[in-house]
């Protein structure tokens, strides 16, 4: 069974990140699953980052730690992740000799074939091909894909360049190299976080974004720009992140479906916007990519720390949707699925990933587009004689119109106000309010899919998790069966409003989670009153990988 | 035809009586008869403080939002729906405080929008504290030793980043006020007009002290003069000057020039869905 986990590291402004995700692509062009995440520092030259690329038979969309293959790029970086090679791991190396190292003089080859050091990076890349040991014409049909747009002279100098490591490494790695990738005749998408999340937007009708760029959501703000003349999508870079979320819910008043994106920090910024978005009942969803706070904390690492804030996020009381998707096609789902809660229910939808989730590829097989829900949820103007933009009535669910639209006026008010969106001191009047937008809560609870189960029939311990872990915890899983140990998972992919859910009785709970204080587990106890034993957290910075909650487990 | 009832609301004010405010809520009303937009056609947008309930006292479609604001939620209204006559109504705390930021990238963009300040150099809302444009040395509820700020100066501000109409309008020359915002209203671009309004329960000069020292831009004030404008917005304190400081008639670019130009031009709530087609291909460039 192929499962190979390659490790390019190397220091910032290097081109770590082009050979990664040269390898990756192709891999999934020889058919197989490839799945890549990165530990970087946050800076844009020096230092010293990782990109790890983990690539099987079978689905496997979780990180891997102990190398097969480790490439460094300069000593520092080889001096720090060289630990993370396995015994009988290859090392790929410009000039160190000996056993199982497969040397290849990436400078050299560059300077002597192509006259220009700038090549060394597709010379590696052609070098870990080989030890991986792909064909040469899925490489090459990557470059041609990813230089196209560079012109001829370029695409024809990479070609030369990745032929030239491929040869020399694979006339090295006879007899050491144990790997043979035979090409195989499957089709996969590989595809990040936040690009799955802005093709779900576009998919749910998203015609405006306007987000302020942080680390590690500017990439959605980025995608949708670059595309924005194929989806017609308005997209703003906003001054602060108090004016992205303004800026999105003035776009919803207007009458089109609109977002913004930002990482704890921003958000934080954005949070008195949610609460306006539930107060004037105005759809907005909101993503949050989180990352290791308090403050500025690690910019361009992971962590799951923000999802009690997420769920208290905004003064006072009103309904609000929460959502965690666990890779990217369900980040794709939950997105649409967002936007369209958010308008039926007329409420602030956010979307919780991580710079885990929104940075790392995953391998896909399908998207199922038939699954998309394309309706509207606004009301007809011509069915209504006299309109009041807050009417009172059973479902607390008001007929929402955009001003401009019709004769009728669409009048929101941030304060209290009354049917018609005026301002009101009648206290009577404000608890009918108050009822009426805690009344939808209740109809959208209905709606909320309840957690994913994995061999909890038998199981004696159980773990509790959430968002992007899902496949580590998994994994996690599977392994400790494999070790007869009768262990099971649940995990949440939505978590405002919690469904109901019979939670098994007589089981140990672990909440596995990115975070130093098993905030899930807090927020399942206070919700469902289960109790949970122990949590296994992790909060380096560095995802959750099933070797670290199978340690977790056994030994505490 | 439109008339001045068809603004009519039923909405109870809570502004104090004898307030200027009513002065230009008088005075926008006029300016929206002669333009003859019905409410439908125009959207007003507010944040907080005795300013920003305008909006529930003039009848048409409207967003009163938070505390400062106001503009960003107004730019994105009008990129949406460019059809419709956006102003915002704001006060000198909301605006120059609150949404300093705000006003400051407003500038930078452009939209088709008016902005009206109600400047009375004061918070009324929370009694009487020094707003930004509070005179430096004036003893407020708060400041109670005298302000120690200097005040900003708004127009100047806005001159300096780009604002292609600047003028300055005072809430007791209702007609005057009315002229004002008919050619702000009528201007392609973002029109700004902040609007002297003496405070007359918390105001730290009275209404006579504006009166002895407001005059208005001489016939002959050339308003194409970006360097005459600048000294007439650091005019303050023994005059005071009114009218249109400076308007640039030359073609510039607006928020959402390009998008249209390029990708569509209109309504972007005419768009619609999404063919699948699309999704399918842009998801394609991942496979």
């Amino acid at each position: 069974m192929i499962d190979i986990n390659v490790v390019v590291s190397g220091a910032a402004g290097q081109g770590i990140q082009t050979i990664g995700y040269i390898i990756a692509k192709t891999a999934s062009e020889a058919g197989y699953n490839a799945f890549s995440w990165q530990d970087y520092e946050s800076r844009i030259r020096g230092g010293s980052n990782s990109y790890r690329i983990r690539v099987s038979e079978d689905p496997a969309n979780s990180p891997l730690v102990k190398a097969d293959i480790f490439i460094a790029l300069d000593e520092k970086s080889k001096a720090k992740y060289r630990p993370l090679l396995k015994e009988d791991g290859i090392l790929v190396d410009e000039q160190e000799t000996g056993e199982r190292i497969i040397t290849v003089p990436f400078v050299d080859i560059a300077q002597s074939e192509l006259g220009d050091k700038l090549f060394v990076n597709t010379v590696a890349a052609g070098a870990l091909t080989a030890v991986m040991g792909i064909a040469w014409e899925s490489l090459k049909e990557v470059i041609l894909e990813e230089f196209s747009g560079k012109g001829d002279v370029i695409v024809s100098k990479n070609l030369t360049a990745a032929a030239e490591g491929y040869k020399f490494a694979r006339n090295s790695c006879e007899g050491i190299c144990p790997w043979v990738l035979p090409r195989r005749e499957q089709k996969h998408y590989l595809i990040s976080g936040n690009e799955a999340l802005a093709l779900g937007a576009a998919a749910g009708r998203c015609r405006f974004i306007a987000a302020y760029p942080m680390t590690p959501s500017t990439g959605i703000i980025t995608f949708l720009s670059k595309y924005k003349e194929r989806l017609k999508i308005f997209t703003e870079q906003a001054e602060d992140e108090i004016a992205a979320v303004n800026m999105a819910i003035g776009a919803s008043y207007a009458g089109v479906r609109a977002m913004t994106a930002s990482s704890g920090g921003g958000f934080a910024l954005m949070v008195e916007g949610i609460s306006l978005a539930g107060m004037t009942e105005t759809p907005v969803v909101i993503v949050l990519a989180q990352r290791p706070a308090p403050a500025t904390g690690l910019p361009t690492r992971t962590e799951q720390g923000d999802l009690l804030f997420a769920i208290n996020a905004g003064h006072g009381e009103f309904p609000k949707l929460v959502f965690a998707p666990s890779d990217p096609k369900d980040a794709f789902h939950k997105i649409v699925r967002a936007f369209n809660l958010a308008e039926k229910y007329q409420i602030p939808a956010i979307i919780l990933t991580d710079q885990h989730l929104a940075d790392s590829y995953f391998t896909l097989d399908d998207f199922e587009l038939d699954k998309v829900i394309n309706r509207s949820y606004l009301a007809n103007p011509d069915e209504i004689a006299n309109y009041k933009r807050y009417q009172l009535n059973e479902s607390g669910i008001s007929p929402m119109l955009y001003p401009g639209q019709s004769h009728h006026l669409v009048c929101c008010d941030s304060d209290e106000h009354d049917e018609y969106g005026h301002i009101t001191e009648d206290l009577e009047l404000r608890k009918r309010m108050v009822k009426k937008r805690l009344r939808k809560t209740e109809l959208l609870r209905k709606e909320i899919v309840p957690p994913e189960e994995k061999d909890i029939s038998d199981a004696t311990d159980v773990f509790l998790s959430w968002g992007s872990s899902r496949n580590a915890v998994f994994e996690a899983v599977d392994r400790l069966r494999e070790n007869g140990a009768r262990v099971g998972a649940i995990h949440f992919t939505e978590l405002l409003p919690l469904p109901e859910y019979e939670f098994p009785r007589d089981v140990n709970y672990y909440t596995v989670e990115s975070n130093a204080t098993g905030q899930l587990g807090r927020l399942l106890r206070s919700e469902y009153g289960i109790s949970v034993k122990r949590a296994i957290a992790r909060y380096d910075g560095l995802p959750l990988d099933h070797m670290y909650i199978m340690e977790g487990f056994v030994n505490g | 035809m439109v008339e001045i009832e068809d603004y009519q609301s039923d909405a109870e004010n809570q502004w104090c009586p004898g307030c200027p405010n009513f002065g230009i809520l008088r005075a926008i009303k006029s300016a929206l008869v002669a333009l003859a937009r019905k409410p439908e056609e125009i959207c007003m947008v507010s944040g907080i403080g005795q300013a920003a309930k305008l909006p529930h006292y003039l009848r048409c479609n409207f967003f009163n939002g938070l505390h400062g604001r106001a503009l960003p939620i107004a730019v994105a209204i009008n990129v949406v729906n460019p059809k419709l006559t956006t102003i915002v109504v704001t006060g000198d705390g909301d605006c120059y405080g609150e949404g300093g930021n705000h006003f400051l990238h407003t500038i930078r963009r452009n939209p088709n929008i008016t902005l009206i300040v109600h400047n009375n150099q004061i918070y009324g809302l929370t009694k009487g504290q020094a707003s930004p444009t509070t005179d430096l040395r004036a003893k407020t509820r708060l400041q109670f030793e005298g302000v120690e700020l200097e005040p900003l100066r708004p127009l100047a501000t806005a001159l300096l980043h780009g604002c292609p109409f600047v003028a300055r309008g005072y809430a007791g020359d209702i007609k005057g006020l009315s002229d004002l915002f008919v050619e702000a209203m009528r201007f392609k671009g973002f029109s700004y007009v902040d609007v002297i309004q003496p405070c007359i329960t918390w105001g730290t000069h009275t209404v006579s002290w504006y009166k002895e020292r407001i005059y208005k831009l001489p016939p002959d004030y050339d308003l194409h003069d970006k360097e005459e404008a600048l000294k007439k917005a650091c005019e303050w304190g023994d005059r005071i000057p009114i009218g249109v400081f400076y308007r640039d008639d030359r073609p510039k670019m607006g928020f959402g020039d390009q998008f249209r130009d390029k990708i569509f031009d209109g309504r972007l709530t005419d768009l619609g869905f999404r063919k699948q087609q699309t999704i399918i291909e842009m998801l394609d460039i991942f496979r």
